[in-house]
């Protein structure tokens, strides 16, 4: 089941498909998204219009969770199973999961100096992001850091694995320790505790993300099934 | 009106640099990837036009 | 056992050895990684009069003196006990009595002498006509003991 979608050249043919579906899913959803964050949600009781910022700073803040999570599965599967696909997909999942972590911070940087009165404050939460931020970066470097793709594969995939101990730091700081930012809204016990009128947006926006990863991803996958031709293309020419 | 909208209620300093640096950074990124996507489909494409012309 | 499992089994024990190391590493150093302490922690604990130390809690209610030359004396308390802080500077937007604070400084004479004070928001969002028709109906008062009992606002971890 698995072997069948993990062959590239059927991947390819899928992944053609798929891509203008999620182009068009995340631009209408986006806009629909940025059309009720903007102009059609109340502002806060407390924060004001500055509550339009959890409009891309949480969703940005979810897919660098989720990018994380994906890696270390694709990672594990790589590791264990030696699907190529599984590693090609972790590879070309980390730059997209890099931007959405840096988004993360950068919009809660603009949305805490008003609110909190500072742009940043070394408590868990804050913390463990910007460790998320340099696992991503430091993966990025050790899986470019070799000429030959298949040597940088194993070690990167370890560190993705042992990386990935962070992400339930990240979600939990907020319940473990006292920390500045204030805990979950959305995903916690006995449901949301956030008004409908700014869920929809929020919802809204973070199924774009997801869809964006999943277009972004579907492009650089390709690119590197392409690059892997090219390589094996050019070892031809050499040995004739 | 409109200054109004954009003031946020003296937020839209926080407000559009938000959102402006993740429209540019998910742009960016879309961007690059698809570039990178066609030069390598270009080269590809050039690399298995001579391979076929080579005598064999 | 083929070397698909060996892999597998492999894999599995390194990450349940990784996430012990981790968690025995973060309650070590649980101290440095709380951000704040409560006043009841610091009543309890006996800090020394120079260390330097972030207190946490709420604002307490109709305990805010302005004073002229920008100082703001306020108590910060978790409803158990509480505590003097003096502070001068600007204060952030959302300071107001019964709003949870993070304040950073030193004790002098029994009093927490501030100079730097961050506001701490809760989870919860709504438009104001909704978190007026709480307070009408009685349902607000529900959900801030709910939240305090939670210790969320109060500032104290979750036992």
């Amino acid at each position: 089941m698995l072997h069948r979608f993990a062959n590239p050249t059927r991947f390819l043919r899928i992944a053609s498909v798929v891509q203008p579906w999620m182009a068009w899913a995340t631009v209408l959803l986006g806009g629909a998204g940025l059309y009720l964050g903007l102009f059609n949600s109340p502002a806060d009781y407390q924060q004001g219009n500055s509550v339009r910022i959890m409009y891309v700073h949480v969703p940005a803040a979810w897919m660098a969770m989720f990018c994380y999570s994906s890696m270390a599965i694709a990672a594990a599967v790589g590791l264990i199973w030696k699907h190529p696909l599984a590693d090609v997909a972790a590879k070309a999942t980390a730059p997209i999961g890099a931007c959405f972590t840096f988004l993360a911070l950068f919009t809660g940087s603009l949305w805490g100096k008003p609110m909190w009165g500072t742009w940043w404050v070394w408590d868990a939460r804050l913390t463990s992001m910007l460790v998320l931020l340099f696992l991503y970066l430091g993966y990025i470097a050790l899986v470019n850091a070799f000429d030959d793709p298949t040597r940088g594969t194993r070690a990167s995939s370890i560190l993705v694995l042992v990386g990935f101990i962070n992400v339930p730091i990240i979600k939990f700081s907020v319940d473990w320790w006292n920390t500045l930012h204030q805990p979950a809204s959305v995903i916690k016990m006995g449901g949301p505790s956030i008004d409908a009128s700014m869920l929809w947006p929020l919802l809204l926006m973070a199924v774009a993300f997801t869809t964006y990863y999943l277009w972004v991803l579907l492009i650089r996958i390709r690119t590197e099934i392409i690059a892997n031709k090219i390589r094996i293309a050019r070892l031809k020419q050499v040995h004739g | 009106m409109i200054k109004e909208f954009l003031d946020m209620g003296g937020y839209g300093a926080y407000i559009w640099p938000s959102y402006g640096v993740t429209a540019v950074v998910m742009i960016v990124m879309l961007v690059t990837s698809l570039r990178g996507l066609r030069e390598n489909e270009v080269t590809l494409q050039s690399l298995e036009v001579s391979t076929k012309d080579k005598p064999e | 056992m083929k070397r698909k499992h060996k892999r597998l089994t492999f894999v599995g024990l390194a990450l349940l050895l990784i996430a012990a190391a981790a968690a025995l590493t973060l309650r070590a150093f649980e101290e440095s990684i709380v951000f704040f302490h409560s006043p009841t922690d610091i009543v309890e604990k006996q800090v020394s009069a120079t260390q330097r130390l972030r207190l946490g809690g709420l604002v307490e209610e109709g305990s805010v003196e302005k004073h002229p030359d920008a100082v703001v004396k306020f108590k910060v308390t978790d409803m158990a006990n509480s505590i003097n802080v003096s502070y001068r500077g600007i204060l952030p937007d959302l300071f107001r009595e019964g709003q949870g604070v993070v304040a950073e400084g030193t004790f002098k004479a029994g009093v927490f002498i501030a100079d730097e004070v961050l506001a701490k928001h809760d989870e919860n969002y709504m438009p104001p006509e909704v978190a007026d028709a709480l307070k009408k109906s009685g349902k607000w008062d529900d959900m801030s003991k709910e939240m305090k009992r939670q210790g969320h606002v109060a500032g104290e971890t979750p036992k």
